[in-house]
């Protein structure tokens, strides 16, 4: 079975999600990825989406485009106000928080807002959404992102949602609470974060994936954990579920689904 | 804010008439109340029971000058920018979702001019909402902290005096006018939300004037039937009107899905002209249709029940 790449990184996401926790959800492949545990292993997982919504089940094949819609509240324990969602995680509700990233550096900042200067936007993005307060709340972080040299760069240009800022204890510094991102999950690897420095380190690589690929495409000089270790490839249930969740077809379909999941799962 | 600004804007709420009295207007009507260099808070969220009626009309109008201030703000930001209604977008973010990529014609407005976006995050942006309707001059929070948001915006840093804790203070804001729509209303202005409340109660008792448009107007009793649905009190809101579909082609929530296909539609012509395509589509779906039930008109009947039996299949059994 071929697996594409936006595959790899969503299915190896799902499992680093536990059940009986929570998990403020971001759209997109943090979402697909957080359902597709709920289907798996997690069936207690409670995912809370920014629209208010705590605990929502969504249908197959009626994933929603964003995390404020109907399909995005079907079958939730609560609709609530935007504001009730973020202040449950400012008081320290959410295990997770799970968000993507347009660009990132090697201490976790992340940049939704601004490429150039702010003055001076070469280009301005949609901002910030709940991934600022997502970053500063919940208890820890993952990162679910496409690994290029443009995302990974030494320096962000802005920093949207703060992740372990300057590294050391810069964060606890800043004011906010401990915590912040604890892996990043790409399609080359998964990343944790130096104990002390807080700089971002290759703890396992994903299948016929080398150090030096992942170093090469990444825009700053990596640490590397002592004993590196290797991601197991997608199963075939891991595989079926997460094409029967985006397309809403039966989990033993062919090349077909798995075409229609990449074009609706995105680049 | 000053200490000026946060006494005005209690000052201008004590003023105004509290009567018990209907106050159903015709849309265009109820718009007249906003004025040139108005804040107008939006209500709902992103593409979300949007008040898209009263937002389309406001465009009719010819208002300008305005300050759009929402939660997530869908491609009404970019109609509003392209058509010269609005000079200011206080969000968190813009655009139509991931799907459609960077927003357009909100890049060309804001890479030219960086005072057109005013950036807060999501929380944030509710604080200064939640602070203006609890009669605070600020509140403040964990969120924002440690990044570049916080200098950029009009939030300050403080030490707690009771913990030492480092804060944020999100002032308050006070909208000059509340754009809301919901499911049903009576017509002294009590209002019923199904489905999420999003921002909704907050801007209600933020915004010196609320507009409300329903997708119906019911009977009194119907509110008192049920009075745990209801999320606004008649004593916030200044007119109401009945406007059946009034966030199509967005989404109310147990009414009718988005129409994903028009998003589609306005993308393709934005993607081809640029800020001329979304003038083109004011041009076309607002100056030409004449009032909100000739917008409707374009789009048909099929494809309007169509969308309400989608949502019909959403809901939970």
């Amino acid at each position: 079975m071929t697996v594409s790449d936006q595959e790899r990184m969503i299915v190896v996401g799902s499992r680093y999600l536990q059940d009986h926790r929570v998990v403020f959800a971001g759209v997109g492949a943090p979402l697909i990825a957080s359902v597709l545990a709920q289907q798996l292993h997690a069936p207690h997982l409670t995912i809370i989406l920014e629209g208010g919504f705590v605990g929502p089940r969504m249908l197959p094949g009626k994933l929603p485009i964003s995390t404020n819609e109907m399909r995005a509240a079907r079958g939730s324990v609560m609709h609530t106000g935007i504001m009730d969602v973020f202040l449950y995680a400012q008081r320290g509700f959410f295990d997770y928080g799970f968000l993507g990233a347009a660009q990132v550096d090697p201490y976790g900042n992340v940049n939704a807002s601004i490429i150039g200067t702010p003055e001076r936007p070469k280009v301005r993005m949609s901002g910030t959404g709940g991934a600022n307060d997502i970053a500063s709340s919940c208890r820890e972080v993952f990162i679910l992102t496409r690994h290029e040299p443009r995302r990974f760069v030494e320096k962000v240009d802005f920093v949207t949602s703060p992740g372990h800022l300057g590294g050391g204890d810069a964060r606890e510094r800043a004011g906010l609470f401990p915590g912040g991102p604890s892996k990043v999950i790409t399609d080359l690897a998964v990343l944790g974060f130096h104990q002390e420095s807080k700089r971002m380190t290759i703890e396992a690589l994903q299948p016929g994936v080398s150090i030096d690929q992942v170093r090469e495409n990444t825009g700053f000089e990596l640490e590397v954990a002592n004993d590196v270790g290797s991601v197991s490839e997608p199963t075939e249930l891991e595989l079926g579920r997460l094409r029967s969740l985006v397309t809403g077809e039966p989990a033993e379909s062919d090349e077909v689904a798995a075409g229609n999941a990449e074009r609706m799962i995105g680049r | 804010m000053t200490s000026a600004d946060f006494m005005q804007a209690r000052a201008r709420l004590l003023e105004k008439d509290r009567s018990v009295r209907d106050k159903r207007m015709e849309l265009d009507e109820a718009i007249a109340l906003v004025r040139d260099g108005d804040g107008i808070a939006v209500g709902g969220c992103l593409y979300s029971r949007t008040p898209m009626a009263s937002l389309l009309e406001v465009l009719r109008q010819g208002r300008s000058g305005l300050t759009l201030v929402r939660n997530l703000t869908c491609y009404e930001a970019e109609l509003f920018l392209a058509r010269g209604a609005a000079e200011r977008i206080v969000t968190s973010w813009v655009g139509i979702g991931l799907l459609w990529g960077l927003p357009k014609v909100f890049r060309h407005f804001t890479e030219n001019d960086v005072s057109v976006y005013e950036e807060w995050s999501h929380l944030s942006l509710g604080l200064r909402f939640r602070a203006a309707a609890m009669g605070l001059p600020f509140l403040p929070t964990k969120s924002m902290l440690g990044s570049d948001l916080l200098p950029l915006s009009k939030a300050k840093e403080m030490t707690c005096p009771f913990t030492g804790e480092r804060l944020a203070l999100i002032p308050a804001y006070h909208p000059d006018v509340g754009l809301i729509h919901v499911q049903r209303a009576d017509r002294f202005g009590n209002a019923q939300i199904d489905g999420p409340p999003y921002m909704d109660k907050d801007i209600a008792v933020a915004a010196q004037t609320v507009i409300l448009t329903a997708e119906e107007i019911v009977e009194p009793e119907v509110i008192t039937a049920h009075p745990d649905r209801t999320a606004i009190a008649h004593f916030t809101v200044d007119a109401v009107v009945e406007v059946p579909y009034g966030s199509f082609p967005h989404e109310c929530y147990g009414e009718y899905e988005a129409d994903f296909d028009h998003f589609q539609e306005y993308v393709d012509l934005v993607d081809d002209k640029a800020v001329h395509g979304a003038q083109e589509y004011v041009s076309r779906y607002v100056d030409a249709t004449g009032s909100f039930a000739g917008f409707l008109e374009l789009f048909g009947a099929e494809t309007l029940s169509r969308q309400r039996e989608r949502a019909k299949g959403l809901l939970p059994r």
